[in-house]
């Protein structure tokens, strides 16, 4: 369990004082998968270093299983660092190293026998499907290659947590979705707590538990992560969860709402039947939906009639059949 | 060629020369990096914000490293003369040449180290520190390895400016072909000899150069095959 309490982090220059973190207060259980998402420069990047002490809080502790990261001393760090994994958005693996080597990296520091770590090593390339590249040098794969290496890299020491910075910022939506599958298989079957610190949604929906919103230094909002997209409540994790389509929002029509759906409305045809009980045509000027804990989430905006009565009607369909709807501004 | 060279070349003067202005350079290398590489890496590592900083030594460091570079080899040969005596016990001669080279070029290459340490992607260091590496960890298994290449092609570039240095070295008694340049090309008024000992430091550099840089080549891995 990682518990983070009365965090709080500045960076002082010349001249002024830089908040990055701002009293933040988080709690990770074992064996989940938690999101950060933010925007650049909300101060997500610097929260998850201070998981491991590479950025030292300038208050607040940090409680890794009961123990405060920031009373150790400095020997006593490095080995806790070895029970966390690290992955990077631009993988930083040692470019003059195999790749075989490079996962054997970690046990090495850890002062591991060069026999055994080889056979770790070659175990955990098996695990992420580059047993047969063991011998090649990062140069030589893809971005996706290298983040596999990466990961098998972070894990050579079984750490018991594995913090990914941004680790599939840099890699194509199909790369994305074979590595965050890789996350989750990994969780799943070794039990591994996963922090994923990401700006991107489709990252959170396709693998995290709960999420954490960060918005200017501060916590905005927290909690499952199907919770937090049906009913965002902060103003920043709606506009990250709910994308607003610009000419959607110029077209000049009738009221707007917004309807949600979750999993189980979604072998009936709800729009359709809407439209037919109305006796009236709305416009839909955006739909989307995702995937989340394997139900399948939407959601979609309506443009509804300029004609008031129809547009009631409309209103009323929706809370009599119990779909959850705002209007929109 | 004039009846000169051929005296020098009989005399064997001309091959000792040659072997001579080698084994100064290689010799002044070599030593001058045992200095040369840690005073370049703790250059590096404890600026402000490297991996162990300490904001004064740097200075201190940077200041005496800066003093020596800013001193033209030929006056620093004149004035160091008193420690050459003090440590070799002789101010003249290719011992003292020797650790006027060393002196000289100790600085140079901690300014080649720390460059080339600065190019070693600091993502990489922050990989290596998020597993509980060390700082002694950090610069043996990361810096070092990472920066290899680079640090192969400074020692190729510091052993041509070493080799440059060795042929002024005759102002203080040292031999080789600089020397003969100047002894029997120059005084003697012979350009052939000076332009024969011109074409044979030409030969040594290339060689150092082509062989050099195929090192540097092989040792890299980045580069795709």
């Amino acid at each position: 369990m990682i518990e983070i309490k009365n965090l709080n982090k500045t960076y002082r220059t010349a001249d002024k004082e830089i908040v990055a973190l701002d009293d933040i207060n988080l709690t990770i259980q074992d064996g989940e998968i938690f999101g950060i998402i933010g925007l650049s420069g909300a101060g997500k990047s610097t929260l998850v270093r201070c998981m491991n002490l590479l950025e030292r809080p300038t208050s607040g502790e940090v409680l890794l299983d009961g123990k405060d990261l920031t009373k150790l001393s400095k020997k006593e760090l490095l080995k806790v660092r070895q029970s966390i994994g690290m992955i990077f958005q631009g993988f930083n693996l040692l470019e003059q190293r195999t790749i075989l080597k490079n996962v054997c990296f970690p046990l090495e520091i850890a002062g591991a026998d060069k026999t055994k770590a080889e056979a770790r090593a070659m175990e955990l390339l098996e695990i992420v499907g580059l047993a047969d590249r063991a011998g090649s040098y990062p140069s030589q794969l893809s971005g996706g290659q290298k983040q596999r290496v990466a990961i098998a890299r972070a894990l050579a020491t079984n750490p018991k947590y594995l913090l990914c910075d941004e680790a599939t910022s840099a890699l194509d939506p199909n790369t994305t979705r074979a590595i965050l599958d890789l996350l989750k298989e990994i969780n799943s079957t070794m039990g591994v707590t996963i922090i994923v610190i990401t700006h991107e949604m489709r990252v959170i929906d396709q693998i995290c538990d709960r999420v954490a919103v960060i918005d200017k230094s501060h916590i905005a909002e927290e909690g499952k992560v199907s919770e937090v997209f049906t009913n965002p409540t902060s103003e920043i994790a709606k506009n990250l969860i709910l994308p607003r389509d610009r000419a959607a929002l110029n077209t000049k029509g009738g009221r707007r709402v917004r309807i949600t759906f979750n999993g189980d409305r979604f072998d009936k045809p709800v729009i359709a039947q809407m439209v037919l009980d109305c006796q009236t045509p709305v416009s839909i000027l955006f739909a989307d939906t995702r995937e989340m804990e394997d139900c399948i989430y939407g959601h979609m905006i309506l443009e509804l009639p300029n004609d008031e009565r129809q547009a009631d009607k409309v209103m009323l369909w929706l809370q009599n059949n119990e779909i959850s709807f705002r209007g929109e501004a | 060629m004039s009846d000169m060279f051929f005296k020098l070349w009989d005399a064997g003067l001309i091959q000792l020369g040659i072997w001579e202005t080698i084994y100064m350079t290689l010799i002044s290398t070599a030593v001058s990096y045992v200095f040369g590489l840690p005073l370049g890496v703790v250059l590096h590592i404890t600026e402000q914000g490297g991996i162990a900083p300490v904001p004064w030594l740097n200075r201190v460091l940077g200041f005496v490293v800066n003093f020596f570079r800013s001193i033209p080899f030929i006056i620093l040969m004149v004035s160091m003369l008193p420690v050459a005596r003090f440590i070799v016990g002789t101010a003249l001669g290719n011992k003292a040449v020797i650790v006027m080279l060393i002196i000289a070029a100790t600085p140079y290459i901690g300014r080649m180290v720390e460059s080339s340490l600065k190019e070693v992607n600091a993502g990489v260091i922050e990989a290596a520190q998020s597993m509980g590496a060390n700082t002694f960890q950090l610069i043996c298994k990361v810096l070092i390895p990472e920066a290899k290449p680079a640090l192969l092609n400074g020692a190729v570039i510091s052993m041509v400016t070493i080799l440059g240095y060795s042929a002024m070295a005759s102002t203080i008694g040292g031999t080789g072909l600089g020397q003969i340049a100047i002894i029997y090309g120059h005084q003697r008024s012979k350009p052939d000899i000076t332009w024969l000992c011109v074409f044979l430091m030409v030969i040594i550099v290339q060689v150092i150069q082509v062989v050099g840089m195929r090192i540097v080549r092989k040792s890299d891995k980045r580069i795709n095959k």
